[in-house]
């Protein structure tokens, strides 16, 4: 069973790749339409605007000809202070997890005195289940890249960086020939159409690290150093980069800023819900028949919308057992709340997040605390190895996972329960898994207990029947 | 006015400056958290990683606990430092991680100081409830320093930043990830094979048994071990250590970081250099040599013996047969009363001491251009130059823990460092310019950068006007190096005297160090005056964090010099030639005091050998390794009719003696010592000396009786009492006042706070005296048959004639030998490479020693240390003097290389 899942992984992040022709079509053609007809009968569907995930085009030919780097041209006749007013009128937030107001983090940077600025956008896309970076990356490089121009010039940087996950090989390539054709057409480098602006972009390659997401560990990684999170505050507002003030942004929110500038604050909020305005990609995997990314405004839609609509129901028709909402560091649901609306503040309400937008489902087949053990596997290879509650924590919920699951390739013997206590392994994990989430370093021990801790609400029997085989065996 | 904030904590309302960590203002009224990875001790070198976690509190409206080590207060908290939540999840934490830690608390050696141990203990957690896998790393115990048990390592990060952010040598890092991480070299290899220095930071810092001395192994328990304060016996930096002592034992060194110059910091053999102490070598009886072998004696023997043939000398041919060598090694209080022994006893002036060798120049060129012959600035100022021009100064290996001070500037403050050195030394890796000259043509160089300073009109010239004179006959002489013809001179390119002349003048203030690279020349007193000029020329004189610096090579080189043991001055730089000088201390003193300037130590040997002089009392010093042309030395110790050393062991020039006396090492006398930047300070008394072996100031005072003229101290402080009264810039230092902190002199009365930086307002002689200083090539240049020039230092693992150093075991297996540095150039020339015997042989004499393939000298120079007897360096240099100084040119002499077929 772990094994099909990795399988699915990994077939779903080539799956992508093969469906992004169609990943277009599929938001609105006839068949996913007319599904969301049928439940919204009211609903009337946008086409021909722009939204950061419509027209792809990778070329600068076809971006400019769709109106590409128009917005660049007038944010330039604006003031730094009004790009940022737009940007905070129109409440858009961070697209990466954290989902921080966008135009307030510009704003901070702004304001700080120094003359060294930097402006990084984040695409180091490794939360599990996450690959709607990816799409916009080799589809929207100029959107992504002219966003950046943007959120420079209203910052006051002067050096960009984008720092691109390593396994996206062809991204990288892709972004970096978009980086050459828009300092070719003269909206990089000196005096961007001859404005007094001048800014560049760098592409570095990611260091092949989950944690390297994590933003000043991302900044040490582009320093050269051990991508390991720093102490914070001081934040990257006031200390990002090289110990300069920076931004960071998400690849998806800054395809959002174009669209933002060109039709204005008003007509972004009137996308999505008062919270959650704009629209928002998920990308949806698992065990369901149209595995994907999908683009949809926030709160017009429910979870079942998104498994059962778009991506085409589970597979086999079989039932759904669990989902988690925002990659793998988020909190499951489960088939009780498939009515959730799809939107921050609705998965906050139901104790999870929307984190990145990468909805996994696991159906009526899937043991959960094997998918939770193959989660650790992950976070035990990832953790830093910084702060001691997740570096000893991961490694030790994975032993003990081990032991319950597999306790026949444990050589040194089972760790608890010879007292035929079934609850003792269960204490131990959400101790640890408590003491992981309220005293780690950074994101990363903070919220990898989330999916073992939720699991063991909803389903401890799961556990217990494998600690009852293990002690079992043991008498 | 200071920003407050208002916060409550654990219910009580408090206000404290904004900018405090929570930690921090729970301290402030009362409330401890317990911590483990952060130690406030090391609050002002060591940023918080916050990587325990043990140091979580709750605060209201935070979703997550927070490291209160770390998180700055604001306005309105409401902290809970000890709630269930905060208490559960910090039991968790420390549970995980003693679920990784070997428990063998019963015999770790740090045990008692462990501050793992210590957070356990104070959150009631006996073990851990956890179990799995535990690291299982082999133990590193291959070199002699620092055993390495990564273990018992909790990650905490204090030693990669001490290494990286303290001593600036990024010898280590954090590895691998996960639970795999573990803090490695590059590759994970030995210590010894990395850039480590073995400085012992690391092992300071470290909170658990990880890192640990390899020397105190076994010798005794924290709780066991007594600290005393006194002051590292190595270099001119002075440090403050701490011996840490068990039954009369010296278990371990350590450094206080908030006492002292050195905040702490050692270097190798300020930290694992002691064990010469111990040694079963040293001298534990009076020897007396009986048919060529020495005989122990009692004292009273040895000591009528030499009182007896001292006389008879006298008598023969007349007080100045004979001579004495004080030292730099011993105290202030020794060197005063050796030289009062010569004086006033002997009756002659032939007293010196190995400042000759080392600072003669410095004493003469700075007396002449300022007044006064020190360090015009302090150690600590460094830090906040704008500009350190370091020149003939290997800082980094002579002086480590000044060093640290150049580099924090450049690297914490954004100093810019110009290295003026024909070597490329460790320093130039922290330097903007490295200005590589040929060996000897410094003057040159400097007037070369001067000559652009007036060109451009960089020059301060209120401060010339107001403060200076002989400005335009100095003037004159400089206008005519032009940096093209300077160029030709030194081998340095004309842009980078341009550049550093630009750089040295602009950004103030501006300090110039240096040291032996500049004075062991026979123009050393020029090479002096020619920085002199350079300083006042820019104004950089009488300011904080600017000055004319020479770093003194030896601990107490100051203190000797100051307590006249100078053939030409009386303590307090008084000179010989004054009637009035020598009638104040004849007065003193009871006897007349000779008015003829006395013999240097090379003219010492040089009469020796002549014959005029017959009898020698040398007192710690090893002029047979340390003078320039050993074969002469020896030649004239031979010649000598009666020789007196007294040391801590039988050195090579006691070997020459007919009465050695046993002596003490610094820690087991009382007395003070006062380091480059004129701090006299204290050591102590801390361990009983082996059998007989006297402190060198008793066995002054018993000798001095025994020639009649009695001396009685019940001890040193008495004779600092005499001090006081007989040198005016000592006269406000006694041992009450220097008890915790030294001072620095000038310092002339009881309530004086020492003076930190000289001439402020006007100099020691009224006005600084510029000098026109023409380049002078040095006295033996390399031809057809001597092709190469040597140069001569010291290396960071040993120490002068190594008396000391090659007495101690770690530092000669780390270090074993000497080597000769050939550029890659010559060696491919020559057909040598890395550990090659080769012989290196000049005019004088030839050695064989180890070659090593070496980017730092120039290609035609080669370099060599002095420290080892087996290749000793003093065999090949010339003892050409300075005319002024009576310096020898150690720094440059001609040599030939050749193969030596094994």
């Amino acid at each position: 069973m772990i094994k099909r899942v990795e399988e699915k992984r990994i077939l779903m992040e080539n799956c992508v790749a093969v469906n992004l022709k169609t990943a277009e079509k599929r938001i609105f053609t006839s068949k996913n339409i007319a599904f969301l007809k049928r439940r919204y009968p009211r609903l009337k569907l946008r086409t021909g605007e722009w939204l950061p995930f419509e027209s792809p085009d990778a070329s600068i030919e076809g971006y400019i000809k769709k109106g590409g780097y128009k917005a660049l041209e007038k944010v330039l006749k604006m003031k730094p202070e009004e790009v940022i007013k737009e940007i905070e009128d129109s409440q858009l937030i961070g697209r990466g997890g954290a989902a921080f107001p966008t135009g307030l983090k510009w704003k901070f940077v702004f304001k700080q005195t120094e003359k060294e600025k930097y402006f990084v956008c984040n695409a180091d896309e490794g939360e599990p289940g996450t690959f709607k970076d990816k799409v916009l990356l080799d589809q929207s490089p100029h959107k992504i890249i002219e966003g950046m121009i943007i959120g420079a010039y209203a910052s006051g940087a002067s050096k960009g960086y984008i720092y691109v996950r390593e396994e996206y090989f062809d991204s990288t390539r892709t972004i970096e020939k978009a980086i050459g054709e828009a300092r070719d057409k003269g909206f990089l480098g000196i005096n961007i159409l001859d404005s007094s602006f001048s800014f560049d972009i760098k592409v570095v390659r990611g260091m092949g690290s989950y944690i390297c997401g994590e933003e000043t560990a991302l900044f040490r990684s582009i320093e050269g150093r051990r991508g390991i999170p720093e102490v914070k505050p001081p934040f990257p507002t006031t200390s990002g980069l090289y110990k300069k003030p920076t931004v960071i942004n998400n690849v998806e929110t800054l395809a959002n800023i174009p669209h933002i500038i060109l039709n204005g604050a008003r007509w972004f909020k009137s996308l999505g819900v008062e919270g959650s305005f704009g629209t928002k990609i998920f990308s949806i995997s698992g065990n369901v028949k149209n595995p994907g990314v999908y683009e949809l405004e926030l709160g017009k839609f429910t979870l079942a919308d998104l498994i059962y609509g778009l991506a085409g129901g589970i597979e086999g028709n079989r039932k759904l057992k669990a989902v988690l909402p925002g990659g793998a560091s988020t909190r499951f649901l489960t088939k009780d709340n498939l009515d959730i609306k799809m939107d921050y503040k609705s998965l906050k309400e139901a104790g999870t997040s929307l984190g990145t937008g990468a909805v996994i489902v696991f159906d009526e087949t899937i043991s959960i605390p094997r998918i939770v053990k193959h989660l650790f596997d992950f976070y035990e290879e990832e953790s830093c190895g910084s702060c001691v509650p997740c570096r000893i924590g991961t490694k030790r919920i994975s032993e003990i996972l081990k032991d319950i699951i597999e306790p026949a390739t444990v050589k040194v013997g089972n760790l608890y329960g010879t007292d035929g206590a079934n609850m003792n392994y269960l204490t131990k994990l959400k101790d640890i898994g408590m003491a992981m989430k309220e005293s780690s370093k950074c994101g990363l021990g903070q919220s990898a207990p989330d999916p073992l801790l939720s699991s063991i609400d909803f389903f401890s029997n799961e556990y217990l029947a494998l600690i009852k085989k293990v002690n079992g065996r043991k008498s | 006015m200071e920003e407050k904030v208002k916060l409550t904590i654990d219910g009580k309302e408090v206000e404290v400056p904004a900018g405090l960590t929570i930690m921090e203002a729970a301290d402030s009224i009362g409330i401890y958290i317990p911590h483990l990875c952060y130690n406030p001790t090391y609050k002002k070198f060591l940023l918080p990683s916050s990587s325990c976690r043990i140091c979580v509190v709750e605060v209201e409206g935070m979703k997550n606990l927070i490291a209160s080590c770390s998180y700055p207060v604001s306005s309105g908290m409401v902290v809970r430092t000890n709630s269930e939540r905060v208490q559960k999840a910090r039991r968790v934490t420390l549970e995980l991680l003693l679920s990784s830690h070997p428990m063998d608390c019963m015999t770790c050696e740090i045990s008692g100081r462990c501050e793992l141990e210590k957070v356990a203990y104070e959150l009631g957690v006996p073990s851990s409830s956890f179990q799995g896998e535990r690291v299982n790393y082999p133990i590193d115990t291959s070199n002699p320093f620092i055993i390495r048990d990564y273990n018992k390592c909790i990650l905490c990060g204090r030693c990669v930043a001490a290494c990286a952010e303290i001593q600036y040598n990024n010898a280590i890092d954090f590895s691998n990830r996960g639970f795999r991480t573990k803090i490695a070299t590059a590759y994970d290899r030995p210590l010894q094979e990395s850039t480590c220095e073995f400085c012992g930071r690391c092992v300071s810092v470290c909170p658990v048994g990880a890192l640990t001395e390899k020397m105190r192994r076994g010798r005794g328990r924290e709780w066991e071990l007594k600290k005393f304060t006194t002051i590292c016996p190595y270099c001119g930096c002075g440090c403050t250590i701490e011996l840490n002592v068990k039954d009369n034992k010296i278990v371990k060194i350590t450094a206080d970081p908030f006492v002292g110059i050195n905040e702490g910091s050692l270097c190798v053999k300020g930290k694992f250099g002691y064990d010469f102490i111990s040694h079963p070598d040293r001298l534990k009886m009076p020897l007396i040599k009986k048919d060529g072998k020495f005989v122990e004696c009692r004292w009273e023997e040895a000591l009528k013996y030499t009182a007896d043939k001292l006389k008879e000398l006298k008598e023969r041919y007349g007080p100045d047969a004979i001579a004495g060598l004080s030292s730099a090694k011993c105290t202030n209080e020794e060197n005063y009363l050796f030289q009062k022994f010569m004086r006033a006893v002997t009756g002659t002036n032939n007293v010196d001491h190995c400042a000759r060798l080392c600072h003669a120049s410095t004493v003469a060129g700075l007396a002449k251009a300022f007044g006064s012959g020190a360090m015009t600035n302090s150690i600590a100022e460094l830090e906040d130059a704008k500009c350190i021009l370091v020149t003939g100064s290997n800082t980094s290996e002579a002086h480590p823990i000044i060093a640290l001070r150049i580099k924090a500037a450049v690297k914490r403050n954004g100093a810019k460092l110009i290295v003026a050195d024909p070597r490329k030394i460790d320093m130039v890796r922290f330097a903007c310019i490295h200005l590589q000259h040929r060996p000897g043509t410094d003057v040159a160089l400097f007037n070369g950068m001067m000559n652009v300073i007036l060109k451009e009109g960089l020059q301060d010239k209120e401060f010339i006007k107001n403060r200076t004179e002989g400005f335009d006959e100095f003037k004159k002489v400089v206008e005519k190096y032009d940096p093209q013809i300077v160029e030709r001179i030194t081998g340095v390119p004309e842009e980078k005297i341009i550049e550093a002349a630009r750089v040295y003048a602009t950004s103030k203030p501006a300090a110039i160090v240096y040291s032996m690279g500049i004075t062991q020349h026979t123009t050393g007193t020029d090479n002096v005056l020619t920085l002199a000029n350079l300083a006042m020329l820019t104004g950089n004189i009488g300011k904080e964090s600017s000055g004319v610096n020479p770093l003194r090579g030896q601990n107490n080189v100051q203190g000797a010099c100051d307590m006249g043991a100078l053939p030409n001055l009386l303590p307090g730089y008084l000179s010989i030639i004054d009637e009035n000088a020598r009638k104040k201390f004849a007065d003193a003193w009871g006897r007349d005091i000779p008015a003829k300037p006395g013999l240097t130590v090379v003219e010492m040997m040089h009469a020796a050998r002549k014959g005029i002089l017959k009898g020698m009392y040398i007192m710690g010093e090893n002029p047979f390794l340390s003078d320039p042309n050993a074969n002469e030395v020896r030649k004239a110790l031979e010649k000598l009719e009666f020789l007196v050393v007294q040391d801590i062991f039988l050195s090579e020039t006691a070997e020459y003696a007919n009465v050695v006396f046993p002596a003490v090492s610094f820690a087991e006398k009382d007395g003070t010592f006062t380091n480059t930047e004129r701090r006299v300070q204290r050591i102590r008394k801390i361990i009983e000396p082996p059998w007989e072996a006297k402190p060198d100031w008793q066995i002054i005072c018993l000798l001095s009786e025994k020639m009649g003229y009695e001396m009685k101290y019940e001890n040193p402080s008495e004779i600092m009492a005499e001090i006081g009264i007989l040198v005016p810039s000592y006269g406000g230092i006694t041992y009450d006042r220097i008890e915790r902190k030294g001072l620095q002199w000038p310092c002339p009365d009881k309530n004086h706070p020492g003076t930190p930086v000289l001439h402020r307002e006007k100099f020691t002689r009224g006005k600084g005296l510029f000098s026109p200083v023409e380049y002078i090539a040095p006295v033996e240049n390399p031809d057809a048959e001597y092709p190469f020039v040597l140069t001569t230092g010291r290396v960071l693992y040993h120490y002068h004639t190594g008396t000391m150093t090659r007495h101690s075991q770690g530092l000669n297996e780390i270090y074993p030998q000497g080597v000769v540095e050939i550029n890659p150039e010559d060696a491919v020339k020559l057909h040598i490479n890395t550990g090659d015997m080769v012989e290196v042989s000049s005019r004088r004499g030839s050695v064989k020693v180890k070659a090593e393939i070496s980017e730092r000298p120039l290609p035609g120079v080669v370099f060599m240390t002095f420290h080892f007897k087996e290749a000793a360096a003093n065999l090949l240099t010339i003892d050409a003097l300075d005319p002024v100084a009576k310096i020898p040119e150690f720094k440059v002499c001609a040599v030939r290389i050749n193969g030596v077929r094994s």
